[in-house]
C-alpha cells in the first residue's frame, strides 16, 4: 500500500490539478493530438478532424447510452445487438414494402421494449445486470436473425434513398453523424445534470441501498435507464445504416461492445457507478478516435492497432485503481 | 395373288410391330445406374454461416439437385463461429452423411477434421475457401485470378497514360481467411510490374462496411488524389464507396471489388458505387458442386481417392459494359 500511496502523493503534486482519471486521460488526448499534429502529414486539417469525429460518432453515441447505465451502477451488454437488430428489421420491412415511417416506428418500439425487459429483469427479478443484458443481447440477435429476417447483412432498399442522403448530409460543414452524437450527448448531459432522474441515477450508483431507503423509486429508475440506453442504441443503429447504406447484424458478435466499455471506462466513468458524466464519454471517444485515425494514417497493421488500443485500456484501468483505490465502505458484493 | 397378299400382310404386320416398338421407346441404359447412385443419398452443407448471398445461393442449388435426385440436403449453420463449425463437423462425421460440403472459415481450423471425415468414408467437397488439406474436390473462386483481375482493373484505370496519381488503397477482410491470404500476393505481384501504381494503404476492415468507411475516409483525407480502392468483398466495399461519395469523389476514385454476383452488385455498378466487379458466379458454383456430387456418387471411388479442383471462371463486370441480367437475385431463390 505504501508504494501506491507514494504514487498517489506524487501524482497529487501536479500543480494543484486533481489527478483524476479524467484529467490524466485528457492530458493523454492532448499529448497524442499534439504529437500527431506535428508528425503526421495532413493530420491537423479540418477535413481530417471531421472525418476522425465522424468515424467514432457511433461509438460515442453508444457510449452515452452506456454511461447512463454505468453511472447507475449497471452495465448494458446488449446495446450492440439492439443497435443492429431493430434497424436491420426496419430495413427488411422497408424492402418488403412497409412505409419507412411505420418500419422505423415499429423498430424503435422493439428497441424500447428490449430495454424495458432488461430493466424489469434487473430491477424486479434482481438478475445481475451483467448476466441479464449478456443473455438479452444474444437473445435479441438470435430472435432477429431467426424470426424477423434471415439475412446477415440487410441492405438499404432502393426505395428509401433519403436515408442514405441523411447519412451523407452535412450541416454547416459538419457531418450528420457528428451532429447526432452532439445532440445525443447534449440530451444526456441535460438529463444527468438538470433533471431529478439524473440526480437519482448518481445517487443510486453511489449507494443503492441508501438511495432506496431515502425513498427514491429505484426500481422504475433502473427500468428507465435501460430503456434509455436501448433507445440511444437504436439511434446509433440508424446513423450506422444511413452512413453505409446497410446494416451488418454480424456486428452483434463483434468486439464493438468492448470498445463501448473502453470509451466509458477510459473516459473516467468508474464501473462502480455514481461518478463521471457525458464529458468523460467525449474524452474517451476522442482518445479512441485520434488513435484510430493516427494509426490508419501510419498504415499500421490491424493486429498492432488492437495491441495499442488494449494497452491503453490496461494503462487507464491501472491508473484508475491507483488514483482512486477501492473504497471499502461503498464497494459492494457484485461490483464489476 | 394370295401369295403376294400374304407377303404384303406380313410386311405390313412387321412394319406395324416395329412402329409400335418405336412408339413405346427404348430404355435409357444409363439412367437406372444414375438414379440408383443418387437415390436416398444425404449431403450435408456446412457454410461459415447462412443468411448471406453466397451461402444461400449455394444451399438453394444443392437443395434443388438433391431433391430432384430423391436424396436430401442437411444444413448446419455455425453462424460465423469457427468453434461451432468444428463441433458441427465433428458431429456430422459420426452421423455419416454420404457427402459433406464444407466452407472453411480459415485455412487451418477444419483441415484435420476433413481428413478424418474422408477416412471414415465420407466424401468432402470444399467450397470457395480452401483449407490447407485438399479433399475430394475444391469448387470455388480462383483467388489468384480474382486478385489479378482486380489489380489489372486498377492498372487500366490508374496506370500509365491515365493522368491519375496512381495511388491505391487496399482494404482486406479478416487477415486469416483464405480469401485474404490467397488474394493479396497476386495483386502486389501485378503492381510490382507497374511501378506507377503506389499502394498508399493496405489494411484490414474485418468484412465490416463501417470499419471500411472510416478507413477509406481517413485515407482520402491523407491522399485527396487517391485513384482507386480494392476492397476484398462487396459487402465491405459499400463502406468504401460511402466514404468516397461523402467526399464528393464518386467516379474519380474507383472502387474495385469482388463477390458472388448477387443483385446488390449490379445495383451498385448501376449507381456508380462500384466501378469494376469480379464475380465468381454463385449459381455456376452451385451447379459445379452438383455435378461433382453426381460424379462422385456414380464413380464408386473411395473418399480421398481423387483430388480435383474446379475453379469457377471469373465474370468481370465493369460499370461501363455490364448487362443488367449479369446478376442473380437472392429474392428469387426457391425457399426449401
Amino acid at each position: 500500500m505504501s508504494g501506491l500511496s507514494g504514487v498517489q502523493a506524487m501524482l497529487s503534486r501536479f500543480g494543484g490539478i486533481r489527478p483524476s482519471q479524467q484529467n490524466i486521460v485528457l492530458a493523454i488526448v492532448v499529448v497524442v493530438f499534439a504529437v500527431f499534429s506535428l508528425t503526421l502529414d495532413r493530420f491537423f486539417t479540418s477535413g481530417n478532424l471531421l472525418s476522425l469525429l465522424q468515424s467514432v460518432s457511433v461509438l460515442g453515441i453508444l457510449g452515452v447510452g452506456m454511461a447512463v447505465v454505468v453511472i447507475g451502477r449497471g452495465i448494458d451488454l446488449s446495446v450492440v445487438a439492439v443497435m443492429a437488430i431493430p434497424m436491420a428489421w426496419a430495413l427488411n420491412m422497408m424492402a418488403a414494402g412497409t412505409s419507412t415511417l411505420v418500419a422505423l416506428g415499429l423498430a424503435l418500439l422493439l428497441a424500447v421494449l428490449i430495454g424495458i425487459l432488461n430493466g424489469i429483469f434487473i430491477a424486479y427479478v434482481e438478475v445481475p445486470a451483467l448476466f441479464a443484458t449478456l443473455a438479452m443481447g444474444a437473445f435479441v440477435y438470435g430472435f432477429g436473425r431467426s424470426q424477423l429476417f434471415n439475412q446477415d447483412i440487410v441492405f438499404l432498399p432502393q426505395t428509401a434513398p433519403w436515408l442514405s442522403a441523411f447519412g451523407r448530409a452535412y450541416v454547416l460543414g459538419i457531418p450528420m453523424a457528428v451532429l447526432v452524437f452532439a445532440a445525443v450527448g447534449l440530451l444526456g448531459f441535460l438529463l444527468l445534470r438538470f433533471t431529478r432522474f439524473g440526480r437519482f441515477f448518481y445517487l443510486m450508483g453511489d449507494n443503492y441501498l441508501a438511495a432506496r431507503i431515502t425513498g427514491i423509486p429505484t426500481r422504475p429508475m433502473i427500468v428507465l435507464q435501460y430503456a434509455l440506453s436501448s433507445t440511444i442504441a437504436f439511434v446509433a443503429g440508424f446513423v450506422t445504416a444511413a452512413a453505409v447504406a446497410s446494416m451488418n447484424t454480424r456486428i452483434a458478435n463483434s468486439t464493438l461492445i468492448y470498445d463501448v466499455i473502453l470509451v466509458v471506462v477510459v473516459g473516467g466513468i468508474g464501473l462502480s457507478g455514481g461518478k463521471g458524466g457525458i464529458r468523460n464519454v467525449v474524452i474517451g471517444t476522442l482518445l479512441i478516435g485520434i488513435l484510430l485515425n493516427g494509426m490508419t494514417i501510419m498504415d499500421m497493421r490491424y493486429t498492432t492497432q488492437n495491441l495499442i488500443k488494449s494497452a491503453i485500456l490496461l494503462a487507464a484501468i491501472l491508473v484508475d485503481s491507483i488514483v482512486n483505490p477501492r473504497d471499502e465502505q461503498t464497494a459492494q458484493q457484485g461490483d464489476i | 395373288m394370295t401369295f403376294y397378299r400374304c407377303v404384303l400382310t406380313a410386311i405390313f404386320g412387321l412394319a406395324m410391330l416395329s412402329t409400335a416398338t418405336a412408339g413405346e421407346g427404348l430404355v435409357d441404359p444409363g439412367r437406372a445406374g444414375y438414379v440408383e447412385a443418387l437415390k436416398g443419398k444425404t449431403v450435408a452443407f456446412l457454410p461459415v454461416a447462412m443468411g448471406f448471398d453466397l451461402a444461400e445461393g449455394w444451399a438453394a442449388g444443392l437443395r434443388e439437385t438433391m431433391k430432384a435426385a430423391g436424396g436430401k440436403l442437411e444444413i448446419r449453420d455455425p453462424n460465423w463461429s469457427t468453434d461451432a463449425g468444428a463441433q458441427a463437423l465433428t458431429s456430422l462425421i459420426s452421423e455419416k452423411p454420404d457427402l459433406i460440403v464444407v466452407h472453411n472459415p480459415d485455412v487451418q481450423s477444419y483441415a484435420r477434421l476433413i481428413k478424418k471425415a474422408e477416412n471414415t468414408g465420407i466424401y468432402v467437397l470444399q467450397i470457395n475457401m480452401r483449407s490447407s488439406y485438399s479433399s475430394d474436390g475444391y469448387i470455388g473462386a480462383d483467388w489468384k485470378a480474382v486478385g489479378e483481375a482486380e489489380a489489372n482493373a486498377i492498372v487500366r484505370r490508374c496506370g500509365k497514360g491515365t493522368g491519375t496519381s496512381g495511388k491505391v488503397a487496399i482494404v482486406q477482410g479478416v487477415l486469416t481467411a483464405a480469401t485474404s491470404v490467397y488474394q493479396i500476393q497476386p495483386i502486389l505481384d501485378v503492381f510490382a510490374k507497374h511501378p506507377e501504381i503506389k499502394v498508399v494503404s493496405n489494411q484490414a476492415a474485418d468484412w465490416d462496411a463501417t470499419k471500411a468507411r472510416a478507413l477509406t475516409a481517413t485515407v482520402l483525407q491523407q491522399n485527396p488524389d487517391l485513384c482507386g480502392v480494392i476492397s476484398f468483398w462487396d459487402g465491405m466495399a459499400l463502406g468504401s464507396s460511402a466514404a468516397i461519395r461523402e467526399a464528393g469523389k464518386t467516379g474519380k476514385v474507383f472502387v474495385v471489388t469482388n463477390g458472388g454476383g448477387e443483385q446488390m452488385a449490379c445495383n451498385n455498378l448501376a449507381s456508380g458505387s462500384f466501378d469494376d466487379y469480379v464475380s465468381f458466379d454463385v449459381p455456376r458454383q452451385a451447379s459445379d458442386m452438383s455435378d461433382m456430387i453426381k460424379v462422385l456418387f456414380q464413380s464408386k471411388l473411395k473418399p480421398g481417392q481423387i483430388k480435383v479442383s474446379l475453379y469457377t471462371p471469373n465474370k468481370i463486370l465493369t460499370k461501363e459494359t455490364f448487362k443488367p441480367d449479369a446478376c442473380w437475385s437472392m429474392k428469387d431463390l426457391p425457399k426449401d
